[in-house]
């Protein structure tokens, strides 16, 4: 897991060492960045919060709290990226497009790529919440790896586009 | 001679090793199952390992036909190529009124740049270290099988997708890609740019994409693998150099594929979303594309950023299995075995920082060529220690010169001549001469291609008792070697004379061009030489066949009479490796000659000496 990190790191590192050495490059569109951008962010962290409250409570044996919080996190996880794609309306009307600058597509194909890995730990908490519901509840050292596993990625996720967010912030 | 150590390892894993309750549980019927299950998708890594090695095999006969394809059209561009009409179809072009047939030029690059990736990629890569890693991760650190044996299983899978791909490409009616393997853009970037960028370089990057899928898979398994599952008492210090050499190899692996992946994300964006990355006020067919502000150097860091360490993900692994070979087949330890472990390390690390040293000829600012160069020159210290080691290993060895020992030999020799040149290439200014010519040409294929096929080879004639139950024939074998060792030399030296007189790569034919017309006959001489090498290969690959079913039966487990854990293994070892007990490690994998006696394994209990020794 923490292997298959540093591989997704490396390639978020790639694309943004690439959009450095690009804009270092001349020609180079300057935009704001949207404020939903900011909402999604916090949004995005709510949904850490939630998760990591969810497996204490599974760890704790609270089936009350941990099912409702696992799918907050769910709920807000799909709230973010639907914000992304209503930054990226946003984007649009103010003139900035996929095929226009460089300054442009590299924020689409950022964010977009992003979004794919967030839509992963959707699948796999969707995943959970099935288990959570059908499956008898017991806390096994099997299933809290899982969990545990779940728990890092999500938070791996969250705190990936906080870089990028203010990766992107700072260097326009 | 010295004395001879009996000892029985069956007894001494039963009263040593320790049980971890495998055989307790009833999942042997998952593994013996049926047919299906144990041979195709089978999750057992000794059958895992083989599949990897007859794919990369397949691979291997195709990529290097195609070059002998390539080599006649250079060693003799006016001789008819219609023999080859059957095959080839309609990329022969037929002269109607002569009857003689030409290699389409389209087809020609087309068959370079296949060439590239399906050796690279395919064999050198999922084929050098597919094998090896699966088969002796697992056996040599003592382990049931692989951390994760679905996630392995899938590996195989998805680099076997990645082949149907590539081969499909193949048949496609407007060719393979054909931009050569590094797949520059405009030529990658633009479909209208030629026949193969269209359909084929679609197919190119789906394969390569799911063949990263496959190196990722394959490495989260071999370093968790080494983390994880090592026996007890086989520390990271008493690993066999092949594991070092595996395990930091699928770091490197890990580290660089997936920049190639999002250099070929943005690609696909400009192919497909009409960005521009990489493309900038370009015309076609005199007609301006609407692209403006991309630069293709972008993709050139991205491409580098992967392709340096990709050579040495090929050569790791070679030189891991070498010299476990070398000191297997010396009798003696491995010389200097803490400075084996950090050169790989420093490679592995100065990998990253020398991509540029590919790019001094494409705009980037000399001053930073300079710190490439350094850096460059730097590697070849840490190689210089392995080399040097090497050889002190071989000194006063009691040395079998058999198949394996030959190539392993013969790595060395490769590797020598191979760096050496490097030297050269590795100086920007040099570089300005030499880039893109056949010096280049020769360089890469001595030190990458022929010495990683060498330590390929060394290692198939070494394990392959282990994997397959017999040994393959000896005659043949050294055949095979010396045939090999002449034809690479006979064909790659003399292109270091093509290269320093300017003679540039991928051209179709020199013959309009004065300067070069005084090499006609060493083209030629190279082609031959081609064919003469291929024709080895061909004999290695029905003595391999062939001994399979009828090679000499292996009687006893340790035939080699080698110290690591494989060979402790039932000659037919099932699922789990070995039956009762996981062996315990007491020493090093390298106690060759040591207090009078021929081998010491690793599962042999310290003596009274070695012990109090210790305490010392």
């Amino acid at each position: 897991m923490w292997i298959g990190m540093a591989s997704i790191t490396m390639m978020f590192g790639a694309f943004t060492s690439a959009y450095v050495v690009r804009q270092a490059a001349g020609n180079w569109l300057e935009f704001g960045l949207p404020n939903i951008f900011f909402i999604s962010t916090l949004v995005l962290l709510l949904s850490s919060v939630s998760l990591h409250a969810s497996y204490r409570s599974f760890t704790a044996e609270k089936v009350k709290f941990y099912k409702p919080l696992l799918i907050l996190s769910a709920v807000l996880g799909i709230a973010f990226i639907v914000l992304q794609y209503q930054g990226w309306l946003t984007l649009f009307s103010i003139g900035v497009d996929l095929k226009g600058n460089p300054a442009g597509s590299f924020l689409y194909i950022i964010t977009g790529v992003h979004i794919l890995h967030v839509i992963g730990g959707i699948v796999a908490l969707l995943i959970g919440i099935i288990n959570a519901y059908t499956l008898k509840f017991k806390v096994t050292p099997k299933r809290k790896i899982n969990f545990e596993l779940l728990l890092h990625y999500w938070h791996f996720v969250d705190l990936l586009w906080v870089y990028l967010l203010i990766f992107l912030y700072l260097s326009r | 001679m010295s004395e001879v150590t009996t000892f029985n390892e069956e007894v001494l894993i039963e009263e040593q090793g320790y049980d971890d309750h495998f055989h307790e549980h009833h999942h042997e019927d998952k593994y013996k199952s049926s047919f299906i299950f144990k041979y195709i998708f089978s999750l057992d890594h000794k059958i895992i390992a083989r599949q990897f090695l007859f794919t990369g095999m397949f691979w291997a006969i195709v990529g290097s036909a195609m070059s002998v394809i390539f080599r006649l059209q250079l060693g003799f561009p006016d001789e008819s190529l219609a023999w080859l009409k059957p095959m080839l179809g309609r990329w022969i072009m037929m002269n109607e009124e002569t009857g003689i047939g030409t290699l389409d030029p389209q087809f020609y690059y087309a068959l370079v740049t296949m060439h590239g990736t399906i050796i690279v990629f395919f064999v050198l890569t999922a084929g050098l270290s597919g094998t090896f890693s699966n088969l002796l991760i697992p056996l040599q650190l003592g382990a049931r099988d692989m951390a994760s044996p679905l996630l392995n299983m899938l590996s195989y899978w998805f680099f076997f997708l990645a082949g149907l791909v590539m081969f499909f490409s193949l048949f496609l009616s407007t060719g393979p890609f054909s931009g050569g393997w590094v797949a520059y853009p405009p030529l990658s970037a633009l479909p209208q740019a030629s026949s193969g960028s269209g359909a084929g370089m679609t197919l190119w990057l789906v394969s390569l994409t799911l063949f990263v899928v496959s190196v990722l898979l394959g490495g989260i398994n071999y370093i968790t693998t080494v983390l994880n599952l090592r026996t007890k008492g086989m520390s990271l210090w008493r690993m066999p150099l092949t594991i070092w050499a595996f395990f930091v190899t699928a770091i490197i692996g890990l580290l660089s594929f997936p920049v190639l992946v999002s250099g070929f994300f943005l690609l696909i964006a400009d192919r497909s979303l009409g960005t521009s990355f990489y493309l900038s006020e370009i015309f076609i067919n005199g007609q301006a594309l609407d692209y403006v502000g991309g630069s293709p150097v972008l993709y050139q860091h991205l491409f580098w950023f992967l392709g340096h360490p990709e050579v040495y993900i090929i050569i790791l692994p070679a030189m891991g299995i070498v010299s476990e070979v070398l000191s297997v087949h010396a009798r003696k330890p491995i010389f200097g075995y803490k400075a084996m472990v950090y050169s790989i390390l420093a490679i592995a690390f100065l990998s990253f920082i020398v991509w540029a040293h590919h790019m001094f000829m494409s705009g980037v600012n000399p001053f930073i060529s300079n710190f490439f160069v350094i850096f460059t020159l730097i590697i070849a210290v840490p190689s210089a220690v392995k080399v040097f080691n090497w050889i002190t290993t071989l000194w006063g060895g009691n040395i079998r010169l058999n198949s394996p020992m030959l190539f392993a030999i013969g790595f060395v020799s490769m590797f020598i001549s191979g760096g050496l040149t490097g030297i050269f290439l590795g100086n920007s200014a040099i570089d300005i001469q030499l880039h893109d010519t056949y010096f280049v040409v020769a360089h890469f294929h001595i030190v990458m291609g022929v010495a990683a096929f060498f330590g390929m080879f060394a290692g198939i004639y070494h394990w392959y008792p282990r994997m397959f139950g017999t040994f393959m024939n000896e005659t043949l074998g050294r055949i095979h070697f010396w045939m090999t060792m002449i034809g690479a030399y006979a064909i790659f030296w003399p292109m270091h004379y093509l290269g320093m007189a300017g003679v540039p790569r991928r051209y179709y034919r020199f013959d309009s061009f004065d300067a070069f017309g005084q090499f006609t006959t060493m083209n030629e001489f190279i082609t031959i030489a081609a064919i003469v090498t291929f024709a080895a290969q061909i004999l290695f690959v029905i003595n391999f066949v062939w001994s399979i079913k009828n090679g000499k039966k292996m009687t006893t487990k340790n035939p080699w009479l080698a110290t690591t854990l494989e060979w402790t293994t039932p000659i037919k070892a099932g699922h789990g490796n070995w039956p009762g007990n996981i062996p315990t490690v007491h020493r090093w994998a390298y106690d060759y000659g040591k207090d009078g006696k021929d081998f010491i394994p690793q599962i042999m209990p310290l003596s009274e000496k070695e012990k109090a020794e210790e305490v010392h």
